[in-house]
Formats: C-alpha cells, structure tokens, sequence
C-alpha cells in the first residue's frame, strides 16, 4: 500500500458507496451484531411513527473506516471518532471524505488529524467525524 | 431528565466473542468492503498480519453478544423506537485479530439531558481486551433517547 501524501489542507481520496439497499441493512444486523429492529423491520418503523426503516449509523461509521483502511493500513489508526448528525434512508448514497487539518508530534510519532465527513447525494451531511492516524 | 440517573456507574457483566474468519468475512460482506486484506489470510499475511484483522469498528457489536443486549434500556424505562446513536469513538491501542477471544466490559458513565428534558443522553464507555488481558481497543458511545414532549402526561 502507498501511503497518500498527508499535506495539511489536502483533501483525500473520496469513497463512493453504492445506494444502501434492505438486504445490506439484513446483512448488517448479521454480521455486526446490531438487531435493533428500528434498522430491518417496517412494522416496528411504523409503530414509531416514521414511514420507513433506515440505516444503522455503525454502518456509515463502518464505510468511513474502510476509507481509512483505504489511506492507512490500518495498524496506523490511533483514534477514530464521530458524531451521527442526520439519519440515513434506505436506498440513501453515502460519500465518505476526509481532509488533512493537521500533522503533529505525538508521543515519538508523526500523527496527522483528518477531519470526515459523510453526504447523501442530496447533499445531507450525515456523519462528521475525525481520526488519528500515525504516518511512516 | 426523564432517566434514573441513579444508573451512572452501573457496570455491566463482560461479554466475550471468538472472533472467526467467517463473521469477519460476513462484516466485510455487509459493509461492500472490497479489500482482500479482510476476507484472504493470504493477502492479510503479506500485508504483515498474523490472520484477518478486526476491522475498525467491528468491536462496536462485541457486547450485543449479550442474550438480552437492549435489556438495559428497558431497565432504565427507554423505549428502544425513540432511541438514536449520537457520537461513537474508538481508541486503538492493539491489533486484534480472527481467532482472538475478545472481552467487552462496559459501564455507564454519564447521563444528561438537554431541550428542557425533550432529550436524554447516556454514555457508555467499554474497553475491549484479548485473551492476554491486553487491552485492544477503548470505546465510548453516547445513546440519544428522544422523548416525546406530553408524554408523561397522556
């Protein structure tokens, strides 16, 4: 892996996700261990007044981490935090991107600060966030 | 504040999963991830791990191993409908990997409210550790109960 130039202010390789279909939300309440029924069942979405089940937040924080496996390898991740700002409809299209806001010294190693996002195709930010990664 | 802030600092009974290649390739599945880093031994062993790692917030779903992983809620009297994920954060100290014995011990370490009470918040913070005791990774989430306003009047 090549480890993208960490500049400050650069803005980094964006990912793309495909639409979020009813069948990823099954697969994820699988394999993530999240049966929050809110997240697969119409009938429980109903009764809670909404018209529609939607997505789990874990699993637009789950894409951003693959953005960051994408830039670092992954034994480089220090810290990776967000705040969950919007919630995400099925067959919502997440773009994960991140920004280089910061490089600093820390405890002996090169760390850089990026600041992440998520945005529906229409523009909804549903996820800002932030990440410690250590750089070679 | 509609929540019995008398439940900050309950601890709750650790819960620990073997993690297996298959649920890692399930997670991979799931999440369109693409990398063969996190579905091929092969390609993680050239990548310089010992097997397929965990990925960043898989750890997340460790604890709803539990039978009854939401019973807390209801404890607290939460209906799990009005219930949002606010903030996740996760500190990593160590890799983990498939095949590892993985241990989440949480407690509940703040409970506030904002909006006059129309929304609660809890804190729950966990550490994870492996089957050496070493600790992996340290995370913090911060549910958001919404309450209804008149609710407790009707």
């Amino acid at each position: 892996m090549t480890t993208p130039t960490m500049d400050v202010g650069a803005d980094l390789p964006a990912l793309e996700v495909d639409p979020i279909s009813r069948t990823t939300l099954a697969l994820f309440a699988g394999a993530s261990g999240d049966h929050n029924p809110i997240h697969v069942d119409l009938d429980v979405a109903k009764s809670a007044g909404l018209d529609d089940v939607f997505a789990h937040g874990m699993l637009s924080m789950a894409y951003l981490g693959r953005l960051l496996t994408d830039l670092v390898p992954q034994q480089q991740l220090r810290s990776y935090k967000v705040r969950f700002a919007a919630i995400t409809p099925v067959h919502g299209q997440p773009t994960c991107t991140a920004t280089v806001t910061s490089t600093d010294d820390v405890n002996g190693e090169r760390i850089a600060t990026l600041e992440l996002k998520v945005t529906l195709a229409d523009g909804t930010v549903t996820l800002l966030g932030e990440a410690l990664v250590a750089l070679d | 504040m509609s929540l019995d802030t008398t439940a900050i600092g309950r601890e709750f009974e650790p819960v620990s999963l073997l993690i297996t290649r298959s649920r890692l390739r399930a997670f991979a599945e799931a999440t369109g991830q693409r990398d063969p880093v996190y579905t091929d031994v092969d390609a993680a062993k050239q990548a310089g791990h010992r097997d397929l790692p965990v990925p960043p917030t898989f750890m997340f779903g460790i604890e709803l191993e539990a039978p009854n992983p939401f019973a807390f809620m209801a404890d607290l009297g939460v209906d799990l409908r009005t219930v949002l994920h606010g903030e996740q954060q996760f500190d990593y100290h160590e890799m983990a990997y498939a095949g590892d014995e993985l241990t989440a011990t949480s407690r509940i370490a703040d409970m506030y409210d904002k909006k006059g009470g129309l929304l609660d918040f809890i804190v729950k913070d966990t550490t994870v550790t492996n089957q050496d005791g070493a600790t992996v990774a340290v995370l913090r989430g911060i549910t958001v109960v919404q309450n209804r306003a008149g609710k407790d009047t009707k």
